[in-house]
């Protein structure tokens, strides 16, 4: 009986590993060869000259451009809110709390980072259709809106990779600078926040592969198949993860649908892009802490 | 001096702490608020058991509830073995290039958007499906859990792997100075001393699997029907919030809707105050 559990073990890994293995091959290619051959300059332009597309001279139809923008769009602004209150947050649990106030906001940013991204969509939804009603008639899903329900989205990863990024930091570069007569603030300014960088860039990235990929949140929240570029913060925008899903049900020709695949693809390729990035970042990050032992 | 820079930025960072963490309640506060006409006046256990079908007044979201159990349980009954035997693969390689190549690929593997599985899903499993089973269009419980255990499955892994690193060297190296093999090693201590890891693993994994819309969305089928085979079209509680959202705002029905984020809220309110008291109640070894 043991003998035959050593070699069934090993053969029912790797049997699990290469089944993994060869479902996420088989995605990546399929995505590869349906997507490459759509892979063209109409794709992204359809029939307008580039650089008037580009410099937003002439609207794109057709292509995928309106939907990048949106989507650039959409993660900056994102990012942009969520950045400052995050990091803030995070240099609050990292460096200020009691353990008291440490045990009264975990469990919130716990919940915040577990909920499903339909339910933070539901509410910037559910907050519009509320200011829409007792404020102003003209406040409707829209770019805004997206973008602070995005950032809600990803605020505990930017609350958690700033906390820990400056909780890893080793006691030598906590305690040099207090030891020199630096004042608490100035040390987290001067010392702490420099050196704990490039975590909380990591985290970032990842948020904003986060931002760029959801498609939940923004599909209650203002995305639409057809608005164009982006013109103002109130008004309704494309973007290349709800595209995907547009097209997926609503193709009415293969060209259309190829440019579904050609989509996929570039989505497929700016996340995992991103993932490396930050994981590039991290590797850094882990040389240069064996450095100071 | 400089006392009152230093505690102003103290109060902005707990201010911004505070605000994070109100967020979080507010959430809760605007669903309850948009959901509580349904919930009010014995209406809630209608709502929880009753049948969609919104023409004869029953808005019950119970067919939803049934889709989601089905979609994602299917999901980890598959995912849970072979996210188990692929952590175990990494484990057995130990720290060689194997172990590590394989790590990198499955940690890649998190990063592919959930809009592109459901892409791929609608165009490739579910004609397979369709044509291996010759049952309606293919879209259904067994293709959307296929999908969605692909999806988790990274997820868990790491998370596995992680629960057994974190196990003693001591004790491993103790099997082997025994005489053990490295598979006996693994069976008979790593993994009977990473069970809570494994557990806070598949519990995280099983709130993704609930939690995501677009799988189930775009290859369930999204029929208003408690399934009662794995063929059978079935709508989730997400799917029904995406599909049902731009109804009238102040019908019943855009109501409901509420109910299911409700319920999603508080499945993961659950969720994060079981693993935490998991977590506390570690041993100090």
């Amino acid at each position: 009986m043991r003998r035959r559990m050593g070699k069934l073990l090993p053969l029912f890994a790797w049997g699990s590993t290469l089944t993994l293995l060869a479902a996420i091959m088989t995605i990546a290619g399929y995505l590869l060869v349906e997507g490459m051959p759509a892979l063209d300059r109409t794709l992204i332009f359809g029939d307008t000259p580039p650089l008037a597309a580009l410099l937003l001279r002439r609207p794109v139809f057709g292509g995928l451009l309106p939907a990048i923008f949106g989507t650039i769009a959409l993660v900056v602004l994102a990012v942009a809110w969520a950045i400052p209150l995050g990091v803030a947050s995070g240099i609050y649990l990292a460096e200020y709390a009691t353990t008291t106030a440490k045990r009264l906001l975990d469990p919130a940013f716990d919940i915040l980072a577990g909920l499903p991204s339909i339910v933070v969509g539901l509410f910037g939804f559910a907050v519009t259709v509320f200011l829409n009603r007792h404020f102003s008639a003209a406040l409707h899903p829209c770019l805004l809106v997206s973008s602070l329900a995005l950032a809600f989205l990803v605020l505990p990863y930017i609350i958690r990779t700033t906390q820990t990024a400056l909780e890893e930091l080793p006691p030598a570069i906590r305690m040099t600078g207090p030891a020199l007569g630096a004042s608490r603030l100035q040390n987290i300014r001067m010392v702490l926040l420099p050196q704990a960088l490039p975590g909380i860039a990591s985290g970032v990235i990842l948020a904003i592969g986060r931002c760029a990929e959801d498609t939940a949140v923004i599909m209650l929240t203002g995305a639409v198949a057809a608005a164009g570029v982006p013109r103002s913060l109130l008004s309704q925008y494309e973007a290349l993860p709800f595209y995907i899903y547009y097209i997926s049900a609503q193709y009415t020709d293969a060209k259309e649908l190829a440019t579904g695949y050609g989509a996929a693809l570039i989505l497929l390729a700016i996340c995992l892009a991103l993932f490396g990035l930050a994981f590039w970042i991290r590797k850094g990050l882990d040389r240069r802490a064996l450095a100071h032992f | 001096m400089n006392g009152w820079r230093e505690r102003a930025a103290q109060g902005i960072f707990a201010l911004a702490a505070l605000v994070s963490a109100l967020l979080t309640g507010s959430i809760f506060g605007f669903l309850l608020f948009f959901g509580l006409p349904l919930l009010t006046g014995g209406r809630l256990t209608a709502i929880l058991t009753q049948p969609w079908a919104p023409y004869q007044g029953a808005y019950g979201i119970a067919p939803m509830l049934a889709g989601t159990m089905a979609i994602s349980l299917l999901a980890m009954s598959i995912a849970l073995p072979l996210a188990m035997g692929c952590a175990m693969l990494i484990s057995l390689s130990g720290p060689g290039p194997t172990g590590r190549l394989l790590r990198k690929a499955v940690a890649m593997m998190t990063a592919v958007p959930t809009v592109v599985y459901g892409f791929v899903g609608i165009f490739l499993l579910v004609p397979v499906v369709r044509q291996l089973f010759d049952h309606g269009s293919g879209m259904c419980v067994l293709a959307a859990g296929l999908m969605l255990a692909l999806m988790v499955a990274p997820t868990m892994i790491l998370f596995f792997c992680d629960a057994f690193a974190r196990v003693p060297r001591d004790y491993g190296l103790a099997v082997l100075a025994l005489g053990g093999t490295e598979t006996e090693k693994l069976l008979y201590v790593t993994l009977p001393c990473a069970w809570r890891g494994v557990l806070t693993g598949t519990i995280l994994a099983l709130g993704r699997a609930i939690g995501d819309t677009l799988i189930a969305l775009m290859i369930a089928g999204n029929a208003v029907r408690t399934p009662t085979s794995l063929l059978d079209s079935a709508r989730t509680l997400t799917a029904h919030i995406a599909l049902v959202f731009a109804a009238d705002t102040e019908s019943l029905e855009f109501k409901s809707i509420f109910a299911c984020g409700l319920l999603l809220y508080l499945f993961t309110a659950v969720m994060v105050v079981g693993i935490r008291a998991a977590g506390r109640r570690r041993p100090g070894r």
